[in-house]
């Protein structure tokens, strides 16, 4: 039935032969939303458009004119995207109320294939966080933290208190797009990704995470963190569904001229993916402090394998690793200081009631609109953009982001392919624990994996690869050459197949508190 | 090592976002010691990159006019205008020192 259509692929087969219609798909999607509506993963849901929407593809399928694969598939986007007469908010009270005047060139790219918008998800407050906690909507729970494979490995306590105390964090900071995804409710969602923040929350909720090159995919509508590093991510159930997402998305935008203009061809990957002849490198230095024996272990079979298969897999060295957090925390904090700058109260958003003087406004509306990580940011980035800290912090943080870019073209051009390491320190961590450590702690740690090919601007893939000892995804990372995505995704294909990750048994409670089950196959055809 | 009063104000005026508490300031003095460890490397001879394309060319497009006329759809989300214009309190009014402003190091 409806259950085994977990892959794009099979839903855009069942549309086509009218074995489902769009508007059944969304009509479920939209039920699953509310029953896991205590996941928190969706700030608004725009029902009424998303039928409309429905409607209209299923118009298309009944006259065999589909506008493409997408066509019909409900799919979620992070709410720091414009959305045209959709509250865009980035989960921060300077935006509540803002509706979109616009669609963000990628949320347009979709709505242009057909796919039907179901809803605007849930972030950490400006995408700043690595957790999904600190957004003015509360926290995005971890639906494997409601799984049969989590709640197994739990310490026996009382079953209420289990489900209350127990809870896991999602990452971040799109963890809403990634618990979206991860508990069937779309197929596809978009996040955005600056220093991991696509790919940290892919590997805690089990699924696939795509960072594109930088300057591969449009970023106008995307509310901007970080001009140099951000990038539109896509996390969806399967590599090929990425494939055929970042299809519909890459090119070209004569809106963002940090887009560039060589000819994009959308690929498919090949059905039986081939890495023997493939060059896979091991950077030593992400071995970090702190990384779980498990997913070092984890990380030593995922080599093996390739090596199994003909692959040439060796070790590589990238030497400035250890400094990308801290270059990190000088370019985005000075970029933030500079992007925060246009929320002042007059054009859009929150507006202070103070009205003594423009400047009073402003710092008023400020105080009031922005969280404190926020405000920590820009208070910090305006400190290493003074003119005596500029050279030293600002101009220095530059230099030591070339360093890190460098490191990766050495090792490429040495021959290496395609860079295998962790996504993550840890399985995910339970909310309690997550929140005793400040939110730059938190960040500086999680990101210490994923945040170098942001620096670089190079293409990188989670892929869900197993479960923990306590019944959590854990995910790799895989990270390639510019522009290189076709092959990344290949090899990330190919590794799927391989690992074979199971899905995520979710026990989901109705209101009247019985446990209602959604069975689901381990695999599919 | 403390971040001197007069930095401080300085940067909330050029912010114009304030430090709020004590927190506020023990947390960019924390980020400034976090981000000293970029002194460790050896940047001799090295370019600051400010972008990861910098071997492309920017798009340029020809200086036609492609869009706009959307007045009405941007005045929809400003709180105050009158007309077509956005309304502002009135302006070169210089923020109120430290001492004087209610809200400074005080739980707002």
């Amino acid at each position: 039935g409806l259950r085994q259509l977990v892959w794009r692929f099979q839903v855009s087969a069942a549309l086509k032969e009218g074995r489902v219609t769009p508007t059944e798909l969304c009509q479920r999607c939209l039920a699953l939303i509310k029953s896991t509506r205590f996941l928190n993963a969706y700030i608004t849901v725009a029902e009424e458009t998303a039928l409309k929407q429905a409607e209209e593809s299923e118009k298309r399928y009944k006259t065999g004119q589909p506008l493409g694969v997408l066509d019909g598939i409900p799919i979620a986007v992070k709410d720091n995207f414009n959305t045209a007469g959709i509250e865009t908010t980035c989960a921060s009270n300077m935006l509540k109320g803002y509706i979109s005047p616009y669609n963000a060139t990628v949320v347009q790219k979709l709505l242009d294939q057909g796919a039907v918008l179901l809803g605007k998800t849930n972030l950490d407050e400006f995408a700043m966080g690595s957790g999904s906690t600190d957004g003015v909507f509360g926290p995005v729970r971890n639906p494997w933290s409601y799984s049969r494979q989590y709640k197994e490995k739990s310490t026996p306590k009382s079953h209420s208190e289990d489900e209350e105390s127990n809870w896991v964090i999602t990452g971040g900071s799109s963890g809403g797009s990634a618990a979206a995804v991860s508990s069937f409710t779309c197929f596809a969602a978009l996040g955005s990704d600056t220093g991991g923040s696509t790919r940290n929350p892919a590997a805690h909720c089990g699924v696939v995470g795509l960072k594109p090159t930088y300057g591969l995919i449009s970023r106008h509508g995307l509310i901007p963190l970080v001009n140099s590093m951000d990038v539109p991510g896509i996390l969806t159930r399967c590599v090929d569904d990425a494939a055929v997402v970042l299809g519909s998305l890459a090119g070209h935008d004569p809106k963002d001229s940090t887009t560039i203009q060589d000819n994009f061809k959308p690929f498919e990957l090949p059905s039986l993916p081939d890495v023997s002849k493939l060059s896979i490198g091991i950077p030593k230095e992400y071995h970090a402090p702190g990384l779980s024996s498990e997913i070092l272990a984890l990380w030593s079979k995922a080599a093996d394998l390739f090596k199994n298969a003909g692959a040439k897999v060796i070790e590589v060295s990238l030497p400035h690793t250890r400094y990308s957090i801290v270059c990190y925390h000088v370019l985005c904090t000075a970029e933030v200081a500079s992007n925060m700058a246009r929320f002042d109260g007059l054009e859009y958003g929150h507006r202070s009631d103070v009205n003594k003087s423009t400047e009073s406004l402003y710092a008023a509306t400020r105080r009031e609109g922005f969280n404190d990580v926020v405000r920590g940011r820009i208070l910090s980035g305006n400190y290493f953009l003074l003119k005596q800290n500029y050279e030293n912090y600002f101009i220095k943080a530059q230099k030591v982001r070339r360093l890190i870019a460098n490191d990766f073209l050495k090792v490429f051009r040495s021959g290496v392919d395609i860079l295998l390491t962790p996504t993550t320190l840890s399985d995910a961590v339970p909310y309690g624990e997550f929140i005793k450590e400040d939110n730059r702690t938190r960040s500086a740690q999680d990101d210490i994996l994923t945040q170098a090919a942001n620096m670089a601007g190079l293409p990188a893939i989670n892929v869900p690869t197993a479960l923990s000892e306590r019944g959590l995804p854990v995910g790799l990372q895989f990270i390639g050459r510019s522009f290189q995505e076709k092959q990344l995704l290949t090899v990330a294909k190919w590794f799927e197949k391989q690992v074979k990750f199971p899905m995520i048994q979710l026990e989901v409670k109705r209101h009247n508190h019985d446990v209602f089950q959604h069975q689901k196959s381990a695999s599919f055809s | 090592q403390p971040v001197a009063g007069d930095v401080l104000e300085h940067l909330e005026q050029l912010a114009l976002v304030d430090f709020r508490d004590a927190e506020g300031v023990e947390r960019l003095r924390r980020a400034i010691q976090f981000a000293d460890q970029l002194h460790e490397v050896n940047t001799d001879g090295v370019e600051p990159m400010d972008s990861v394309l910098e071997d492309r060319c920017l798009y340029l497009r020809e200086d036609d006019v492609t869009e706009g006329n959307c007045v009405n759809e941007l005045l929809k989300n400003a709180r105050e205008k009158v007309e077509e214009y956005f309304v502002a309190p009135p302006g070169n009014i210089p923020l109120p020192k430290l001492e004087e402003r209610e809200t400074f190091r005080q739980g707002s």
